[in-house]
């Protein structure tokens, strides 16, 4: 990789800037009428450059970056598809970044038809009865779930439902989103084949259970078995079944949560739907419901009346509505990129990802084993991910899981999921998705055993990894103890 | 096979190396009960010749007409280069920089990011940004809850000069935790926040007040005197604003005669080089002072050192998150709109402090324009006295949903209708222009204004 690259600002000069990109120059008397004690004094921090050393930093900064257009990203529990092209250049069309969110609907009859198609669409591959799409991420969309779940309860006067049930290797969003609910936190144990403790969880369910959030496959990489068994056990007690949709991909077009007993699921679009990760956001996180908590769904949706015409529903067609939650619809452009993507693989498409993400996933599995890895979970199948756990390595060779992460760096692939799900020790979380051919599992398979060698002929080169990146590790608690959160210029 | 590499060879050796006979071997662990019938309710695939075409068609039913609506999504020039550089799929397709030594350049550039948002507002730290401008007033008013230590009701005022989206959006994710959300009505000649109106909240317990500069109907409010009549009631300080106009105006962290600023500055981040889009993807800014960043929600990424002594930057303080603290963590957030915040930080950094200036004071010249041209029009004047910056509202002398529907089929998009939101202001509309309008834009718009109310008139 590149070597390191400047601040922007040490590329700064005074009076330097890409003119032609700015507009003309008012004269002062434009701004003559701002009074002044409301007026800025001094010009901000910002840097002078002209376009091409703006386009050369951020580039090269570009160039510091895995990503999944440049390398093999097996991030378990983020799906680290390929993003097509096609999906980011027809949500770019001019017409639709140009749409202003307040333009009225017979200026926006091409977007709403996208987004009540797209509506439809997820509603089908999950088996719910009603989607809304303006959930910004997947935390997002998890707070609108348990929203709408305390609002079913509270409609009914049902008022002591307050506790969400969650096993302990759900997603670090589920008990915070909960208590950002205003509910109380009950965490079940799974066994050892990882699938749910039902005595556990009878004993935890009653009159306080608001409901219990599960990824289905879980965060282990294995289906809930007894799925049924769990639904029939929370709905007899009063609760409701939330669907966190992160490993989503695993079961498109071969399960669907509504028909596992789910009333409520939300989807990572930025997975399972191929919109890109940006480095972080913008996601999307539509929600689904059954029939019973569609009057509590987030505004705005998308309804259509007769002759086709699309109008936007609001709270005076959703009066129970837990509300609004982005300052318009949410992640437009993100939600117009998964409609492509969904269009461009329709209804055999979709079956298609579910089958060769579990492929890749248990042909990787099977491999890693064979070169003597150790899986979390030996006698389960691979979802569309497994955990290999390097316990027995940590120990006998003192060779860690994060070296082993960074080593993989050396060897041009992003690291698995590390030290998570939390109760799994020396976990790598591995998720090759189905957009990854054979060939490239094959290297992956042949770096792993590579390493492995290494860490037993010479484990401080791996423990001393990366080698070849711009950076070596970094001091964290440097990072948080002696905080520099921004640039300054030397006096 | 759509975005699916695999030969039929591949196939059958992987089959082959598991052990199995079929793909659907693979799923036996799953009952046979549940699993799918069809998916008729999916069509059938497009390729990508034929989705080009149907969004392209799609496109056209949308329009490019002539938007004078703000109220929240600002349409600015944006650089070719922004969007050039913000969608190479290495940042495109990079994730989370987890990973910090595969992820310098993301880390890099949300540092600079960081430089940028705190100097423009005036304060110490920023984070690295939050869903949108309404969720992050949700957000800061969750995060004064928490750094107000002198206060325990959990009662927030918002004004009513606050974006009325931007209200809902708290109530909807902060009521659930008991936060309540106090209306302050405006002052209807100047349409800003009347002092008077805050008197009564003296003397009771306040967590923090939302102060939008400009405001909701582009009125520049007083700033330092509701920032010193907040901080003399031991209230927090939540400023709200337009990060183009902070380039003319005083930024929050120099609000008020004490020298102590806004507590918290949020606002919608998307006029820095991020499209209209429809409301989204945008991207809300955070920034406060370094006594009150731990409280903060959302990433942060801090500069350090590797092993070797080489600068290096990492996401820090991260035990204020929900992936370490669970259930205690300071918010559910994890992704933030990372690449929203490349494209602003690449436009930042083209635009630089003087072409912001520029934009802002461009903007500010053309909405005057707009404001004066129209209100030079029989029947049409300005509902507020005073200073505003980009918008304004104007009031009709009648009904406005049939003139600003006529005006939208002569192609115009004519501002937003109050009557809804504002009943109280009678026939009212928020008007917008920033520098994409020219004088002939403004002139089209009063001409067909005049079409549009003969029209209505007729009808």
């Amino acid at each position: 990789m590149r070597a390191q690259e400047k601040v922007i600002f040490e590329y700064s000069h005074p009076g330097r800037g890409a003119t032609d990109q700015w507009p003309q120059e008012v004269p002062p008397s434009a701004t003559a009428d701002l009074p002044q004690h409301l007026k800025r004094g001094k010009r901000p921090l910002l840097p002078e450059v002209s376009e091409l050393e703006a386009v050369r930093h951020f580039t090269r900064l570009s160039q510091l970056n895995f990503s999944i257009d440049t390398h093999f990203y097996p991030l378990g529990s983020c799906t680290m598809k390929y993003n097509p092209k096609a999906c980011n250049q027809y949500a770019m069309l001019p017409e639709f970044l140009g749409r202003h969110p307040l333009a009225p609907e017979t200026h926006g009859q091409g977007f709403l038809a996208c987004m009540y198609e797209l509506q439809e669409m997820l509603k089908e591959v999950t088996g719910m009865q009603a989607v809304a799409l303006s959930p910004m991420a997947g935390a997002h969309g998890e707070f609108a779930g348990v929203a709408m779940i305390r609002a079913y309860h509270r409609s009914r006067g049902d008022l002591a439902r307050n506790e969400i049930i969650v096993p302990e290797a759900a997603h670090g969003t589920n008990p915070a989103t909960a208590t950002m609910c205003g509910c109380v936190v009950r965490e079940i144990p799974v066994n050892e084949e990882g699938d749910i403790e039902l005595d556990a969880l009878k004993a935890v369910v009653g009159p306080n259970t608001a409901g219990i959030m599960l990824t289905n496959p879980s965060t282990l990489g294995v289906f809930e078995r007894r799925i049924e068994e769990v639904a029939r056990i929370v709905h007899s007690a009063g609760g409701l079944l939330y669907y966190d949709g992160a490993n989503l991909n695993a079961i498109l077009g071969k399960v669907r949560p509504g028909d596992m007993g789910f009333d409520v699921i939300h989807m990572n679009l930025h997975k399972t739907f191929s919109t890109p990760h940006g480095g972080g956001g913008p996601g999307a996180g539509a929600v689904g419901v059954s029939a019973r908590l569609r009057p509590f769904l987030p505004t705005p949706i998308v309804g259509v009346e007769e002759g086709n015409r699309y109008r936007w529903l609001t709270e005076k067609d959703l009066p129970q509505s837990i509300g609004r939650l982005s300052g318009f619809m949410g992640n437009a452009g993100v939600l117009l990129r998964a409609y492509i993507y969904m269009r461009m693989l329709g209804r055999e498409g979709m079956s298609q990802v579910g089958e060769f993400a579990t492929l890749n996933a248990n042909y990787l599995l099977t491999r890693l084993k064979q070169a003597g890895f150790d899986a979390a979970y030996p006698s389960r199948r691979a979802s569309h991910e497994f955990i290999v756990t390097l316990k027995r390595q940590a120990r006998e060779l003192d060779v860690t899981t994060m070296d082993f992460a960074k080593r993989l760096l050396d060897h041009g692939f992003h690291a698995p999921t590390t030290y998570f799900p939390l109760l799994v020790p020396e976990c790598l979380l591995i998720e090759p998705t189905e957009t990854e051919s054979k060939d490239v599992l094959d290297q992956f398979v042949t770096a792993m055993t590579q390493i492995l060698a290494e860490a037993q002929q010479e484990p401080e080169r791996v423990t001393s990894a990366p080698h070849t990146m711009p950076v070596r590790r970094l001091d964290d608690v440097r990072a948080a103890k002696q905080l520099d959160l921004r640039w300054k210029p030397t006096a | 096979m759509a975005f699916i590499p695999h030969t039929s060879a591949d196939v059958e050796s992987m089959l082959a190396t598991i052990g199995v006979s079929s793909i659907e071997q693979l799923f036996d662990e799953i009952p046979a009960s549940l699993r799918v019938k069809s998916l008729d309710g999916v069509p059938v695939a497009l390729n990508e010749m034929q989705i080009g075409r149907l969004m392209s068609e799609r496109a056209r039913a949308d329009g490019h007409p002539l938007c004078f609506i703000g109220a929240g999504a600002y349409e600015h020039h944006i650089p070719a280069a922004v969007w050039a550089v913000t969608t190479r799929g290495e940042f495109y397709s990079a994730y989370t920089p987890y990973q910090a030594e595969a992820s310098q350049g993301t880390l890099q550039l949300i540092y600079e990011y960081q430089t940028m948002m705190a100097s423009l507002t005036g304060m110490e730290v920023s984070n690295a940004s939050l869903y949108d401008g309404a969720s992050a007033v949700a957000e800061a008013s969750l995060m004064a809850v928490r750094a107000n230590r002198k206060s325990k009701s959990l009662r927030i005022l918002v004004p009513r000069t606050v974006n009325p989206q931007y209200r809902r959006v708290a109530v909807a994710t902060a009521g659930n935790q008991g936060l309540r959300f106090e209306d302050v009505p405006f002052a209807t000649d100047g349409g800003v926040i009347s002092l008077d109106a805050l008197k009564k909240f003296e003397g009771e317990d306040i967590t923090a007040l939302v102060i939008q500069q400009p405001n909701f109907f582009g009125q520049l409010e007083d700033v330092d005197a509701l920032t010193d009549w907040a901080h003399a009631h031991g209230i927090f300080v939540i400023a709200s604003v337009n990060p183009t106009s902070l380039a003319l105006l005083k930024p929050p962290g120099e609000w008020g005669t004490t020298g102590k600023g806004a507590d918290i500055v949020v606002g919608e981040g998307q006029p820095l080089g991020v499209p209209l889009s429809s409301g989204g993807p945008y991207f809300g800014f955070m920034t406060t002072r370094m006594e009150y960043v731990r409280q903060m929600p959302g990433r942060i990424v801090g500069r350090t050192v590797d092993l070797s002594g080489r600068e290096g930057f990492t996401l820090t303080l991260q035990a204020r998150e929900q992936h370490i603290r669970r259930a205690k963590a300071t918010s559910n957030i994890c992704t933030n709109q990372g690449l929203l915040v490349t494209a602003a930080t690449i436009y930042m950094s083209v635009m630089g402090p003087v072409g912001l200036e520029r934009t802002a004071a461009a903007s500010h010249a053309r909405a005057q324009e707009l404001v004066s041209a129209l209100t030079a029009v029989k029947g049409v004047r300005r509902a507020f006295a005073g200073p505003f910056f980009h918008e304004a509202v104007v009031l009709f002398d009648r009904p406005v949903a049939p003139i600003l529907a006529s005006l939208a089929s002569r192609g115009i998009l004519g501002g937003l209708d109050l009557s809804e939101l504002y009943p109280e202001l009678g026939y009212a509309v928020l008007v917008c222009a920033t520098e994409t309008k020219t004088t002939s834009d403004i002139q089209s718009y009063v001409t067909a204004l005049g079409e549009a109310s003969a029209a209505v008139r007729a009808a």
